[in-house]
């Protein structure tokens, strides 16, 4: 009985603090509620809330001490990753696994050449000098010249900006969107969820490319364009995966007793059924985003993506392809650069999975 | 069988919102197609009569109810810029698209059941790790990018094979493109072989077999593999999928004339019609290869009911 209070005191608590996170179980905000519920047991001269705050606090701290099962909180398994302890262990398994520290070493650095690019190529990446067309790689130069005479290296360097950009933006929105449908559609069930599912299945009947094919057509060729239609072909199998989750969460106590004290359905959805995805929704993160990188990548080299001049990798490629017998370097060294980029976030989504996905741990 | 029918019953719907989804898309995009069919030099008199004749003044549920009878009758509509039956260049392009497929199919079998077997049995060993990270190379490297580095080497370097083109069965222009289209594949059966038989080896009765005395390999080969398959072949035919769409670029790369050839060609001339035909017919065929895939699982796993 004390437990049961406690826990809905601790859920009350929650949902009255209007400053939650979606990973609302960090240190900060344990210290927070602490101190209000110390001083709510100050004012209520509440004896049990000393005690209960305790108790939640090293449940919380310390997930693998052990203690009296009495005094323990029932706490569900899927209440503790967000805990603390799960962002520890998460950087702990990256470290142990040491192809994913190399992927996240690729990464940081990607990112690094991406965000000072501007300050690290030798030369500019639109320049165009007519009497320097396709020199083989020298000193100057160092994997030579395009057919245009423009640095190669500099226009890899400048790339990276457009991968990353198109990496992270489409993926995260497509990731939101699949997120926020997969959720109403599992806690709200009924038509909202058959009129979604339909949906999701018949965006995933589609192969990918060819719908991304199909909106580039209807909305011009373009970058931006390559966002919209990587933002919108991609969110069914998230959606999927996010309402299974959520179908499994909502009946999970907690969630019902939010619900018995009155908390707001939209509430419940970002408060207790969102967290709880997260780990999921970190590794399908970090599977999209090669998947994005990729598909940028085909649909440019396929013409019907970046446009020139842009120093997209895909296109350069293409592009450079019809140089391929005289001077590979051309075509050649941008797929190199979209192959370690590729592998090194696929090298941390492998870690990750292993790591966090309770679906797929031997 | 009842559960055939159902299935079948529920792909309708779906092949319905794929088309109709297609079809919006389509046909929303600015600009006047008869204008872009005819060119610049036709009064307006002409574009009003053509318009009338394709039914483009008609609600766009209209035309779209007219467009899927047709197409059941096997009528795509007519390629604005090839001026022929986009039905007749579909069928034309479709033996050399499923000619790449099932040889990218095979190549990927012949690599990856064989890798992911391997490096199952021998878990856990620098045999598996190398095998699985080649795993990920595999399916991290583009397919442009990898095609463009066979033709290179394969076909400028070593002239062992040519370098782009097609001939019918010639099994000599089918190699690159089919190593190239199945690589990607190869890799994830591999992984899946590799977990879908560790699994299995971790079942009662393997270790039943094993101590009857029966040796590693017989084991393996014998009760193992067998169940394994089951996920194995699902994927396969989830396959067809990232063999259709990767055919796009591989068609493009080596100028085999398919029909994912047809679709980039299709958006470069702006050929609304070859465009739509060549993905619909693309992703209905998908359907039918996961439908096909559904219930073959069923038949070769009893355990699996369906209700």
């Amino acid at each position: 009985m004390i437990q049961k209070t406690q826990f809905f005191k601790e859920i009350a608590l929650e949902s009255k603090l209007g400053r939650l996170t979606p990973f609302g179980f960090g240190r900060k905000r344990l210290k927070y509620m602490m101190s209000v519920e110390a001083t709510e047991a100050g004012k209520n001269s509440d004896l049990d809330a000393s005690k209960d705050s305790k108790s939640s606090k090293s449940s919380k701290t310390s997930k693998s001490s052990k203690m009296p099962s009495s005094e323990q909180p029932p706490r569900d398994a899927e209440d503790l990753v967000t805990d603390e302890g799960f962002w520890q262990a998460l950087f702990k398994s990256i470290y142990r696994d040491k192809k994913a520290l190399v992927g996240l070493i690729m990464v940081s650095l990607f990112i690094l050449i991406a965000l000072f690019a501007p300050w690290i190529v030798p030369h500019d990446p639109y320049a165009v000098d007519m009497e320097k067309v396709l020199t083989a790689p020298n000193k100057a130069y160092v994997i030579g010249t395009d057919f245009l005479g423009r640095d190669i290296l500099s226009r890899i360097i400048y790339g990276a900006r457009i991968s990353l950009m198109i990496g992270l933006v489409p993926t995260l929105i497509s990731l939101a969107i699949g997120t926020f449908l997969g959720m109403v559609s599992g806690y709200f069930g009924g038509k909202v969820d058959y009129v979604i599912m339909r949906l999701a299945d018949v965006c995933m009947a589609f192969p990918s490319l060819l719908l991304a094919m199909v909106v580039m057509y209807t909305l011009g060729a373009s970058l931006f364009n390559i966002f919209i239609a990587l933002s919108i072909v991609n969110w069914g199998s998230t959606s999927r995966i996010v309402r299974a989750q959520t179908l499994s969460i909502k009946e999970k106590e907690f969630v019902e007793a939010a619900r018995s004290i009155g908390v707001g359905r939209f509430k419940i959805l970002w408060r207790h059924i969102l967290p709880n995805c997260i780990p999921s929704l970190i590794v399908l993160f970090t599977l999209s985003v090669p998947e994005a990188i990729m598909s940028e990548a085909s649909l440019s080299f396929l013409g019907v993506g970046a446009q020139p001049p842009t120093p997209s990798w895909g296109l350069m490629i293409s592009r450079g392809k019809e140089f391929l017998f005289s001077s590979p370097w051309v075509a050649i060294t941008p797929g190199i650069a979209i192959f370690l980029v590729v592998i090194a976030f696929n090298f941390i989504g492998d870690g990750l999975r292993d790591a966090l996905d309770p679906y797929t741990k031997h | 069988m009842k559960y055939i029918v159902k299935r079948l019953l529920g792909t309708i719907p779906i092949v319905l919102g794929v088309s109709l989804l297609l079809y919006i898309m389509l046909n929303i995009v600015p600009g006047d197609p008869v204008a872009l069919m005819m060119g610049e030099h036709v009064n307006a008199d002409t574009i009003e009569r053509v318009r009338a004749r394709m039914h483009l003044d008609d609600p766009l549920l209209v035309r779209f109810s007219k467009y899927v009878l047709d197409a059941l009758k096997g009528d795509l509509g007519y390629s604005y810029k090839l001026k022929r039956e986009v039905s007749t260049l579909i069928w034309q392009a479709f033996p050399n698209t499923a000619i790449l497929a099932v040889a990218g199919a095979m190549v990927s079998w012949i690599i990856g059941i064989p890798a992911g077997v391997i490096s199952a049995v021998r878990k856990n060993s620098a045999v598996d790790y190398g095998v699985m990270t080649f795993a990920l190379i595999g399916v991290s490297m583009p397919v442009f990018w990898s095609g463009l580095l066979f033709q290179y080497f394969f076909g400028l370097k070593l002239k062992w094979l040519p370098i782009s083109g097609f001939d019918g069965l010639n099994i000599k222009y089918i190699i690159m493109p089919a190593i190239v289209l199945g690589w990607s594949s190869a890799a994830t059966i591999a992984r899946l072989t590799r977990s879908s038989l560790l699994e299995v080896m971790s079942a009662d009765y393997i270790r039943t077999a094993r101590e009857k005395g029966l040796l590693r390999y017989q084991v393996v080969m014998r009760h193992a593999l067998k169940n394994a398959f089951l996920p194995v072949l699902t994927v396969m035919t989830i396959q067809i999928a990232s063999l259709l769409s990767g055919a796009v670029i591989t068609e493009t790369i080596f100028g085999i004339p398919g029909i994912g050839r047809i679709a980039v060609s299709a958006i470069q001339t702006r050929d609304m019609p070859l465009l739509q035909g060549s993905v619909m017919f693309t992703t209905i065929l998908i359907i039918l290869g996961n439908l096909v895939a559904d219930i073959l699982y069923g038949f070769l796993d009893p355990r699996i009911k369906y209700n």
